[in-house]
């Protein structure tokens, strides 16, 4: 820990606030959503309150795996402007209590997901808080440039649990949707690594553009951005998904692809504005949100006899 | 502790009071509803 908060602070009990905002609200947004549309997409019918309780549960998960994320990362987190503001370099908490509260949603989580929906999600949930706790976080972050390839796993698991939630069995459908983020989390992630690198930097993270230089990050951009046009459409290849999806998924992912180009063919000099770069990682996020959107529509649609 | 000091700390007390009751009632109705719809399976 770089920084020893001035006793007053310490003395005060944490305001809750500071408690929400350790469970990364902003990221537990997208995963609710990808984890809701998985479930709505997945064949079959569950409960409503049964429904509800799932997609709670992937929530308490991710809110718990971003509370340890946090206990383990304060020291760097103190170093980046990005993250100085948050509870624990900041001050406004105890380290411990962060980790109590990360592990304690964490078994929460995973033991109303066993009760009330049933094992395998819960197994999926629980590797899915190993993973980004201790694979990605302990493990790979600090020492690879390859780290968020590997960890972008850890998010993609949400769309497979709440799928999971309602058929009880891993079928080639949830294994895609957990690809099409898989495959998704690079260029987002090194959009946004491109304009921010000097943070990363600074604190000594292997962030690709830090360690490999931003021409080969930009070209690997590229090559996720391609391999993302046929992995989005796959459900509708595969038959799990009507035309609608698929469609829209050949479009949106189109539109990812163009959008990439301008990154991947320029090098940014000091000063630069970063335009293409940041309108890349704004859309990603949009994809993401329209394409799971998609499969969820073309479900209804199915259902309503609107199949194409 | 100042008397500042000691409202300020009495009010983040009171708000997690507050937000932890919340909560235990939220999961007390949430563990009744998954029991009744888990017993008509």
């Amino acid at each position: 820990m770089t920084t020893a908060a001035p006793i007053t602070k310490q003395a005060l009990p944490t305001d809750w606030r500071d408690f929400y905002a350790l469970t990364k609200p902003r990221v537990m947004s997208l995963v609710i959503f990808t984890g809701l549309c998985g479930l709505l997409a997945a064949p079959g019918s569950i409960n409503p309150v049964l429904g509800f309780t799932a997609i709670l549960c992937i929530a308490l998960g991710a809110g718990g795996a971003g509370a340890l994320n946090q206990w383990l990362e304060s020291d760097l987190d103190a170093g980046m402007k990005r993250t100085q503001k948050r509870p624990i370099p900041a001050g406004r908490m105890d380290p411990t209590n962060a980790r109590d509260f990360g592990i304690a949603l964490s078994v929460l989580s995973v033991c109303l997901m066993g009760i009330a929906i049933g094992w395998l999600a819960a197994s999926i949930l629980l590797v899915s808080i190993l993973y980004y706790a201790i694979i990605y976080t302990m493990w790979l972050k600090p020492r690879t440039p390859q780290n968020i390839v590997i960890g972008g796993a850890a998010g993609a698991f949400p769309p497979m649990i709440g799928w999971v939630a309602v058929t009880g069995d891993i079928t080639l459908m949830p294994v895609l949707l957990f690809a099409i983020i898989f495959m998704w989390t690079p260029p987002h992630f090194w959009a946004l690594a491109l304009f921010i690198k000097s943070d990363y930097a600074k604190v000594g993270i292997p962030m690709m553009p830090v360690v490999r230089g931003q021409a080969s990050t930009r070209r690997q951009i590229m090559v996720y951005s391609v391999l993302l046009v046929p992995i989005a459409a796959a459900p509708w290849f595969i038959g799990g998904t009507g035309a609608i999806y698929g469609i829209i998924s050949i479009a949106l992912s189109l539109a990812f692809l163009a959008l990439s180009v301008p990154v991947a063919t320029r090098i940014s000099e000091d000063g630069d504005a970063m335009k293409p770069e940041k309108r890349l990682f704004a859309f990603s996020i949009l994809y993401l949100f329209a394409l799971f959107a998609a499969l969820v529509v073309d479900r209804v649609a199915a259902y309503q006899g609107f199949a194409l | 502790m100042t008397p500042e000091e000691l409202a300020e700390f009495r009010r983040r007390q009171k708000s997690r009071n507050w937000v932890l009751g919340g909560l235990l009632v939220f999961f007390a109705v949430l563990f009744y509803a998954i029991t009744i719809v888990r017993m008509g399976d």
